[in-house]
């Protein structure tokens, strides 16, 4: 049994992590959430029972091994996001078990809370007070002493490429790409051990999204971080992920590295020359939408896919 | 010891951010002063009109002047540090920082210990200067004060405010769009019951009772006993102001964190937990 003495905050000494052990574990995990009703349609229940609730995550299993950079891809409103809200102990599931380095989401929530941090797409902060205001109370929240958090955030500050005279200016003044620097200051301030990131480069411009990328490449590299990415962004799913997962409508549909899916898909689609990563994800995406009459109809699933394809593009 | 010290700078976190954001809207604040100065005169000038009234002598002028002040001055107490804690929960929604915080490694008790301690202090600065300015209007004779007692009370049924404030706030955790305004029915009750601009008295009888459960009726009773009776902190007029503001608080607190860690799970279970509404 390995046990790592992992750089990280004095929050997180007194935990003991096995990294022989898997740092996440997805075990059959599945999400519902109900509409509410309105008085009025009380008496429409049965009938309209089934269309109250969305399955957000239906019986996820997976796991990611310690130092992994894992891609979760997935549509809007696949269930990516609600599966991150899970692992970051914000929702509570209605089936299956969650742990980290094999402390449970729930019986251990606390103990998790201090190995897992987050950013998610839209920058969390408290708009009017500054970076090192809004640093300064993660720190605290994750027992760093003042001093230290201050001396820690400005070199991890200007590593990220914030000017120092913005430091202390609101962050209601800075861009969303600059905002966004700073929420992934924040995660890196806490070393965690898991950093979940919600399609942390959503809307940053091309520059800001290399600059995210190159400091999370650096959080594994350094503080041999576990990292869980969700991404619409194909490219950055094949520039930082060891693997990925590909999740429609709540279901893992695909999990493998990028080479691998990429190879299964064009032999599924009978090409010649390897397909694109936008292609396989499309590929798996859809494949609810073709149905067996479609199949029998145009002969083959990928014929079905193709006429799919041209059919949405009228 | 780790833990302790984990906890006790996890607190001070909230007391200095909700500082920072005290300083950050500080235009905020001064409208707001301003305001429950101008209400606060508007109900203690009221006093001024029974001078109409037949055979009232100005010491009786004075002393309902004084009655008012301190009623609308513990109205605007307990309304600033109630809403400083029923903002633990609307504010990190409406800055959008709700899922952080809840996802930090603190327990919740440190969470509301660090928000309402802030509220408290705010609240008594805030009702120190409200009160500066308004007693300036009046000509009140306070060398019958007991400041030492009006401090005691005003501290001890803050402990009661809070838990009060702490069961309130799962209303906006819950009622995501509306759970702000829903916390308002808890003050309006409390104003309504707690005798806080005429005696309990003049309430219907059936409507009577409420107030020997609500904190605020000690808290007035004792203020008014130290600010125009001189009453000290050991005497058996103030102690009957006294229990009954320790039961409330040592029942209040719990029940109210208690009231809250359900609403929370809750909130997980549902999907409630989220930055937007």
């Amino acid at each position: 049994m390995a046990i790592q003495d992992i750089d990280a905050a004095d929050l997180t000494k007194d935990i003991t992590i096995d990294t022989a052990k898997d740092a996440i574990v997805i075990d059959g995990v599945s999400k519902v959430f109900r509409k509410p009703r309105s008085l009025l349609g009380l008496r429409k229940k049965e009938k309209k029972e089934e269309k109250r609730e969305v399955r957000a995550v239906d019986n996820v299993t997976m796991h990611v091994k310690h130092r992994e950079i894992v891609g979760i891809l997935g549509a809007n409103g696949s269930g990516k996001s609600t599966l991150i809200r899970i692992l970051s102990t914000l929702l509570i599931p209605d089936a299956g078990h969650v742990s980290i380095f094999g402390y449970d989401i729930e019986k251990d929530e606390r103990t998790v809370q201090r190995l897992i941090n987050r950013v998610s797409v839209e920058a969390s902060f408290f708009k009017k007070l500054s970076p090192m205001e809004n640093l300064i109370y993660a720190a605290r929240l994750y027992n760093m002493p003042g001093n230290e958090a201050r001396t820690k955030i400005r070199q991890i500050l200007e590593r990220l490429g914030i000017p120092k005279d913005r430091i202390g200016q609101p962050l209601e003044n800075m861009s969303r790409g600059m905002q966004q620097k700073v929420a992934i200051a924040r995660a890196f301030l806490t070393s965690p051990i898991v950093l979940l990131l919600d399609e942390p480069t959503t809307g940053l411009d091309p520059r800001s999204k290399i600059d995210v990328q190159v400091f999370v490449r650096q959080l594994r590299e350094e503080h041999n971080a576990t990292i869980m990415i969700t991404t619409h962004d194909m490219d950055e799913a094949e520039a930082l992920c060891d693997r990925v997962a590909i999740i429609d409508q709540g279901k893992i549909v695909a999990e493998g590295t990028v080479e691998e899916l990429k190879k299964v898909v064009t032999a599924r689609m009978e090409r010649t020359s390897l397909v694109t990563m936008n292609e396989v994800f499309m590929h798996y995406t859809v494949a609810h939408l073709i149905t067996e009459a479609d199949i029998a109809r145009y002969g083959s699933w990928e014929k079905a896919f193709e006429a799919f394809e041209a059919h949405k593009e009228e | 010891m780790t833990s302790l010290q984990h906890q006790g700078r996890a607190s001070y976190a909230f007391f200095e951010r909700n500082w920072n954001l005290t300083k950050r809207y500080m235009g905020w604040e001064i409208v707001w002063l301003v305001y429950n100065v101008i209400n606060a005169l508007s109900v203690t000038l009221i006093s001024k009109n029974t001078s109409l009234l037949q055979n009232v002598s100005q010491a009786q002028i004075d002393s309902l002047t004084l009655y008012l002040l301190i009623g609308t001055s513990v109205w605007s107490y307990l309304s600033v540090t109630f809403e400083g804690v029923t903002d633990i929960i609307n504010i990190e929604r409406w800055e959008g920082t709700i899922e952080h915080t809840f996802m930090a490694p603190v327990s919740r008790f440190t969470h509301m210990i660090g928000s309402c301690w802030f509220a408290i202090v705010h609240g008594i600065l805030f009702t120190f200067i409200q009160l500066l300015i308004v007693a300036s209007f009046f000509s009140l004779d306070l060398s019958h004060a007991n400041y030492l007692t009006a401090v005691f009370m005003l501290l001890l049924g803050s402990v009661s405010f809070v838990g009060f404030g702490i069961a309130a706030s799962v209303l906006p955790l819950l009622y995501t769009e509306r759970g702000s305004q829903m916390s308002f029915i808890v003050r309006a009750i409390i104003l309504l019951v707690s005798g806080v601009y005429y005696p309990i008295s003049a309430l219907p009888g059936w409507m009577q009772p409420a107030a020997s459960i609500s904190p605020a009726t000690y808290v007035l009773n004792g203020l008014r006993l130290a600010l125009q009776d001189n009453s000290p902190i050991w005497s058996a007029e103030i102690w009957s102001n006294t229990w009954p503001l320790v039961i409330t608080g040592v029942l209040s607190i719990p029940l109210g964190l208690m009231i809250f860690r359900i609403a929370e799970r809750y909130a997980k279970r549902t999907g409630r937990l989220k930055r937007n509404g």
